[in-house]
């Protein structure tokens, strides 16, 4: 079976990092601003995995940074999730521009 | 030392009720200002004449001859090890006779205005002002460092810039405080230099070192001085001539008078005791007191002549015109300033030729006395008629006994008739001047005349001459008759005064050497002057004794004359020309011009750029996390290609 080559799924994280990027940059709405965050993080994810694979096949410490940020991006969820949580509580509203106390 | 002690009273009081009245008056105590400035007042007059008694009769004479004592000396500013300012109290016979000049007349004053100013509601500043004026007054007259006496001749300008314009709401009042102050600054600038130029050279500011120095022709200053000349004329002379500048601005000498017969917009006391008796002989203060270096260099004493001759003579035919009464005084003053002067510039240090100098402060003294009361007299009037136009009075002499007396008695003095004591002082004046310099004689001569007839044409105006007016008669406020006994009192003081001053034996008391100085009164020397003013005081009787229409017809037959005296000979115009049309649009518009577009443009230009670009570039400091994080990723793509293009670029 042939193999994908490793600039094909490069292109996918880029492309999945950089929808990311988009996301963080134009959303408001905080819930998916983290979402956009999440799809940071797994482009991220697939680039270890895929580098592991195709240049370093005998080791895993690849994958093990994968392992790694998978936790981690779940505790950060949750953190964020919590501060949403709270911002609603607080405004009625999750939408970042309302968020202004602290500003100026 | 007792003495001195009543020293540092003298003008310690002045300042501390004006720092009372000044501060606590108008809320507080603005009935009792009047008493507590009079008070304060008769304690110093009492000090001086105190002061005066000691002076004269027992410590200021050494082997016969009157020496200047400094009574006290406090180092103030040191700038070299030679030249320093001190605050000093300086004793001599002029000082002290200043000195009585100044607190006497201010009491009358004080006393005067209790009446005159009842009205006022701003009682408290104008007592706190007249207590200021007079303090800086006793200040000058007894500094002993001609620095000292410039900060207090500043301070006496400032008091009388206040009092000019008491009335601040009246327009014409602030202009004319606005003039009086201008133009003496600008004669204080030639004072401030010719200082300069005089200390420079005799390096010390001490009058009785910088006299000792500059008269004594032998020594190395003197010497300095003298050789370095500036295009032509002795550096000696300069700073002399610019000396006697600073004094003629005060004094009101021509060219520098406009100010005054203006600063008749203050009340009329006011004019009293600072125009009239003793700001304005400050600048006559000023050459007696430097007289000893004024008598080494011949120039700048003829220099002193000529302008006071002029100004006599110029004054006196302005004068003549006015119909304005307190500006027919200012004009009188102004011209009997000139006869000061001139006394002085005829005058030579010692001995007989002396007689100018003495004859100048005698004159100074007389005048105190018979001016003060004449301007009260016009107070007095004022504030029955409650106009100061000639035109609006006559007849008054019913109304008003006690001031038409006085006034009389006031007006024969300064004619000169004897045995008033403007008679004595004048006949000293007028023989130093026959002696020394006969052009100056005859101008004096002719003033003489022309002062009697025009201070009759003032009396008879105010006096006599009842003219009806459209209403029928003069309209005479009553109620308040001749005015309270605080008015009448000062009054009746002054003319006593004015009758008996002549009678001093001065010429023991005052002379430039100290020595005293055997006058004789030569009864065919005093016939012509004697003579003209009669004939001054006849011409004006018959003019304006009783209501006619010959004034008229001779200011018609002499209309350009006339009119060109009535106009003040256009000299406020001439310096409204210069300062309008040349100054402002020669030099004062392009200067504007340059501050405005350059100077100011510069800095408007560079705020104006930094505020548009902060305009432009505070949109990048939204407060919004996701625009930085934008901008953030945008500088790590920036970073990532170039370091890939170069990167690329070392590699291949």
């Amino acid at each position: 079976m042939n193999q994908i080559p490793l600039t094909q799924i490069l292109f996918v994280s880029t492309a999945l990092f950089f929808i990311g990027i988009y996301g963080l940059f134009t959303r408001r709405n905080l819930i998916t601003v983290l979402m956009a965050v999440e799809l940071m993080l797994n482009s991220v994810n697939i680039n270890f995995v895929a580098f592991n694979k195709y240049l370093f096949p005998g080791k895993l410490d690849g994958i093990f940074f994968t392992i790694f940020i998978i936790t981690i991006a779940a505790a950060e969820a949750a953190v964020a999730i919590a501060i949403i949580i709270n911002l609603y509580r607080n405004h009625d509203s999750i939408d970042a521009e309302d968020a202004t106390e602290m500003k100026f | 030392m007792g003495q001195s002690f009543y020293l540092f009273l003298i003008p310690l009081l002045p300042l501390a009720s004006f720092l009372l009245l000044g501060l606590f008056g108008r809320r507080y105590m603005n009935n009792a200002a009047g008493i507590i400035g009079t008070i304060s007042l008769l304690t110093v007059t009492i000090l001086s004449l105190m002061v005066a008694r000691d002076y004269f009769f027992h410590s200021g004479k050494v082997n016969g001859i009157y020496q200047p004592l400094t009574a006290f000396k406090y180092t103030w500013l040191q700038f070299s090890p030679h030249i320093s300012i001190d605050m000093g109290l300086l004793l001599d016979p002029i000082s002290v006779m200043m000195l009585v000049i100044v607190s006497f007349i201010s009491l009358m004053v004080h006393i005067f205005s209790m009446g005159y100013m009842k009205a006022e509601e701003r009682l408290g500043t104008y007592y706190a002002f007249l207590s200021l004026f007079t303090f800086s007054m006793l200040g000058l007259v007894l500094s002993s460092n001609i620095f000292q006496l410039y900060i207090f001749w500043e301070l006496v300008g400032v008091s009388s810039y206040l009092l000019i314009g008491f009335y601040f709401d009246k327009p014409s009042a602030v202009a004319a405080s606005k003039k009086a102050f201008i133009v003496t600054r600008f004669a204080d600038l030639g004072f401030l230099i010719g200082i300069l130029i005089l200390a420079f050279n005799a390096e010390t500011l001490d009058f009785g070192l910088l006299i000792q120095r500059l008269t004594n022709t032998q020594s190395s200053w003197s010497i300095a001085i003298g050789s370095a000349s500036f295009m032509g004329i002795s550096a000696l002379t300069w700073g002399l001539v610019l000396v006697f500048a600073g004094g003629a601005g005060k004094s009101a000498m021509f060219p520098l008078h406009i100010w005054l017969p203006d600063a008749m917009e203050g009340p009329t006391p006011v004019s009293a005791l600072i125009h009239a008796a003793t700001m304005v002989v400050a600048g006559v203060y000023l050459v007696a007191r430097l007289f000893p270096v004024f008598s080494v260099d011949g120039m700048s004493l003829d220099i002193v002549a000529y302008v006071g001759a002029f100004s006599a003579l110029i004054a006196a035919l302005i004068a003549c015109t006015q119909t304005d009464i307190k500006r027919v005084l200012a004009y009188s003053t102004m011209s009997q300033i000139g006869y000061m002067m001139f006394a002085l510039g005829v005058s030579k240090y010692s001995g007989e030729e002396g007689l100018g100098y003495m004859a100048s402060m005698f004159h100074l003294f007389t005048h105190a006395f018979f001016k003060s009361l004449l301007f009260l007299g016009a107070g007095a009037v004022i504030h029955m008629v409650h106009s100061n136009d000639m035109k609006d009075m006559g007849g008054l002499r019913r109304f008003m006994p006690v001031t038409h007396g006085c006034f009389l008695i006031a007006c024969l003095a300064i004619a000169g008739i004897p045995p008033f004591s403007g008679f004595f002082s004048k006949e000293e004046i007028l023989t130093a001047a026959f002696h020394q310099n006969k052009l100056v004689y005859g101008v004096g001569l002719l003033v003489a005349g022309l002062t009697a007839f025009y201070m009759f044409r003032l009396y008879f105006s105010i006096f006599w001459n009842k003219q009806n007016t459209a209403s029928g008669g003069i309209e005479v406020h009553q109620p308040h008759g001749e005015g309270s006994m605080t008015m009448k009192l000062p009054l009746v003081i002054l003319a006593v005064i004015t009758v008996f001053a002549g009678l001093v034996p001065f010429s023991t008391y005052i002379t430039a050497d100290g020595l005293p100085l055997e006058t004789h009164t030569d009864i065919g020397f005093s016939i012509v002057p004697v003579l003209l003013g009669i004939a001054g005081i006849a011409i004006a009787a018959l003019l304006y004794g009783s209501k006619n229409d010959r004034p008229e017809k001779i200011a018609a037959s002499l209309s350009g004359l006339y009119r060109a005296a009535y106009r003040k000979f256009y000299i406020d115009e001439i310096y409204l020309f210069f300062t309008k049309k040349i100054l402002f649009n020669g030099i004062g518009r392009p200067a504007a011009w340059i501050d405005k577009n350059i100077v100011d443009g510069l800095m408007n230009e560079i705020a104006g750029v930094t505020a548009k670009t902060a305009r432009v570039i505070k949109g990048i400091q939204s407060g919004k996390v996701q625009n930085y994080a934008l901008y953030f990723f945008a500088g790590i793509a920036g970073l990532t290609i170039m370091v890939i293009y170069f990167l690329g670029k070392g590699l291949s």
